[in-house]
């Protein structure tokens, strides 16, 4: 824990608390009410695009557990993603199991995937656990579209809508409310779990391996407790997918979506939970916002409305490029510079 | 018998092209410690600067193929120069993004410029077939092969013999000593980067001889790591032995097995190798310490 000056503790609950400024608790207390009031102002558009927000915080908050927390470079989120939607699919599909109990179980049948997948993790790390995770994720899509007795091959999944009450849940509005939990819960559990001993065992194999052996991690088992719990919430966002889309494809989870959230948190800040919710936010948010200036473009300059899939291609590359060279410890540490100027206003006069 | 030689000739064009893709994914890694995922979007590059230079230029297709590659050097100096200097030194994740968002930033170009719609051009490569016992053999394809080895030996002679192969390999050995011996780095990643587009240049040029102009080759960019892996990150030959084996493996299953098992059969191979030997068969075993 870094301490910003101005900043005194007394006493030990204070100084291990979770947000232990009162700014700290007054922002999230702002930001909480915003979340709450937001659907009943929002359009049936932006509700939608506030969904896939949430649930891509779920699954970006999970990548970072593994890459940012733990440093195992992960090319596989798109196939952990998979599985939990086809897990949490054809458990409702073929046994009839309610959609909350079939979420839970395929979060924790990802999390065994998961694991599976971080056995190689044993031997290899840096560059060639990378390219294991991208074998994992070519394979894992293969059986999707291959294994036609379980996935249904080529054919997408439908799912019966989810209700409670009566209530049909997968509209953009009542599902806002299930998607907003699951990543505050998300959120939650992370911002906890690297305050307790195998969060800090993450941390220790992250920054030197070898070190953390030294001083007693079992860093083959905290690898693959980093690959389960990061697959878990890869497996709830797949699930969460699934039932809000109703409808489960092999489409939904190639490479390209791997390489999607690995830009958010790129993007977003590697190893923080805030910069999970900043990436997931930016990254889902900017094709909308280039669609929607294409369609402001479309009556003055139509040419430049047909460029605009490539357009959306290459400012994506751009975006990570730029971050990376320009500020590598992304949207998270912009937010932070925000925040020190503002700590000492008007008297600017430190560095975090 | 003749599926079997059908199969092989066309198993070792298609790997001899991973070869070439492969050998410049090597030649990067090896100088500057860059994992190169635009090797994919390099090729595609090579395959639509050769349709434009030859059909809608119209130039002779020798001054084509030097235009082409000319062309593809001077992309990959800019990119040297302007993403990747900056992140020198810089942890593995950023570098495997840096060049993931290239490659996005590549495609999204190339697409842009020359729209999604396949297309062709006059291939110069010798028309016809070579009928070789109860074979046909494409002599497209054939030729491919030893145009391929010849530019992969002259990769394997520069390292060897010129001033900044070896210059190229004392970085790779070890960059401060390097460094104090007066090698210019930023120079040696210059080089680096132009021989890496140079070669996937002319197997573009090869892949939009044989199998036309679509934005789908680069997807071959994703074949190069089972390639290398099993070859050796560090290794030309590596790169030829690999690419060569896993052509094969990918012509002699689809053509036997089938069920798209082609696509996923090298992946398998790639973890394979990487949990008995990660580092490949000609690759350098590397022992860390604190």
């Amino acid at each position: 824990m870094s301490y910003e000056c101005g900043v005194f503790h007394t006493r030990y609950r204070s100084d291990m608390g979770l947000r232990p400024k009162p700014a700290q608790r007054i922002r999230l207390a702002l930001f909480a009410a915003a979340v709450l009031v937001f659907p009943f102002f929002a359009s049936p558009y932006w509700l939608d695009l506030a969904n896939q927000v949430a649930i891509a915080t779920v699954g970006a908050i999970g990548l970072n557990i593994l890459v940012g927390y733990t440093g195992q470079i992960s090319l596989g989120q798109g196939a952990f993603m998979a599985v939990g939607a086809y897990a949490a699919g054809l458990l409702t599909l073929n046994l009839g199991l309610p959609w909350g109990v079939s979420i839970v179980l395929a979060c924790f049948i990802t999390a065994a995937v998961g694991t599976f997948f971080g056995l190689p993790s044993l031997r290899l790390k840096g560059l060639y656990l990378a390219i294991a995770t991208l074998a994992a994720q070519e394979i894992v899509q293969w059986l999707m579209v291959h294994w036609t007795a379980l996935t249904g091959g080529t054919e997408a999944i439908v799912l019966p809508s989810p209700r409670l009450f009566g209530i049909r849940l997968n509209s953009a509005f009542s599902f806002y409310w299930i998607a907003v939990l699951a990543a505050a819960g998300t959120a939650l559990f992370t911002a906890n779990l690297f305050r307790s001993r195998a969060g800090r065992a993450f941390v220790a194999v992250r920054d030197q391996d070898i070190a953390a052996s030294v001083i007693g991690v079992d860093v083959f088992r905290t690898k693959l407790l980093a690959f389960a719990t990061s697959s878990f919430f890869a497996g709830l966002a797949g699930a969460l997918i699934a039932f809000y889309r109703s409808i489960v494809t092999w489409e939904r989870f190639t490479l390209e979506v791997s390489i999607v959230y690995l830009a958010m948190i790129i993007v977003g800040g590697l190893g923080t939970v805030r910069g999970s919710l900043f990436g997931a936010a930016l990254i889902t948010l900017l094709p909308a916002l280039i669609t929607n200036a294409g369609r402001a473009l479309q009556e003055t300059a139509p040419a430049v409305a047909t460029l605009l899939p490539y357009a959306q291609q290459g400012v994506f590359g751009l975006v990570i490029i730029l971050f990376l060279i320009f500020e590598p410890k992304g949207l998270s540490k912009l937010w932070g510079n925000v925040k020190d100027y503002f700590h000492v206003w008007p008297f600017a006069y430190r560095r975090g | 018998m003749a599926d079997f030689l059908q199969l092989t000739v066309s198993g070792l064009s298609t790997g001899m092209i991973y070869a070439l893709a492969a050998a410049g994914f090597v030649v990067i890694y090896k100088a500057s410690d860059v994992i190169n995922f635009t090797q994919g979007d390099l090729l595609l590059l090579g395959t639509y600067l050769i349709f434009f230079a030859v059909a809608q230029i119209g130039l002779p297709w020798s001054l084509g193929v030097l235009v082409t590659i000319l062309l593809a050097v001077a992309v990959a100096l800019a990119i040297e120069r302007l993403v990747l200097r900056p992140l020198i030194g810089e942890p593995i994740i950023s570098m495997i993004m840096v060049t993931i968002g290239l490659s996005s930033i590549l495609r999204g170009l190339v697409n842009a410029i020359w729209g999604p719609a396949p297309r062709s051009f006059e291939s110069f490569l010798p028309e016809g077939s070579v009928v070789l016992g109860p074979a046909v053999l494409s002599t497209g394809r054939l030729l491919s092969i030893p145009i391929a080895l010849v530019v992969l030996a002259a990769l394997w002679l520069f390292f060897r013999h010129t001033r900044d192969g070896i210059a190229m390999r004392a970085i790779a050995d070890d960059q401060q000593a390097a460094l104090s011996m007066g090698i210019s780095i930023p120079r040696v990643f210059g080089v680096a980067w132009g021989l890496a587009a140079a070669s996937a240049a002319i197997g573009g040029i090869m892949l939009g001889n044989i199998v036309g102009v679509t934005p789908n080759v680069a997807a071959i960019g994703l074949h190069v790591f089972p390639v290398v892996i099993l070859g050796g990150l560090d290794s030309i030959r590596g790169a030829v032995v690999g690419g060569a084996l896993i052509g094969l493996l990918e012509a002699y299953t689809g053509g036997y097995v089938g069920h798209g098992l082609n696509l996923v059969v090298p992946y398998a191979v790639l973890i394979l190798v990487l949990m008995v030997r990660p580092y490949g068969l000609f690759g350098k075993e590397i022992i860390e310490r604190v």
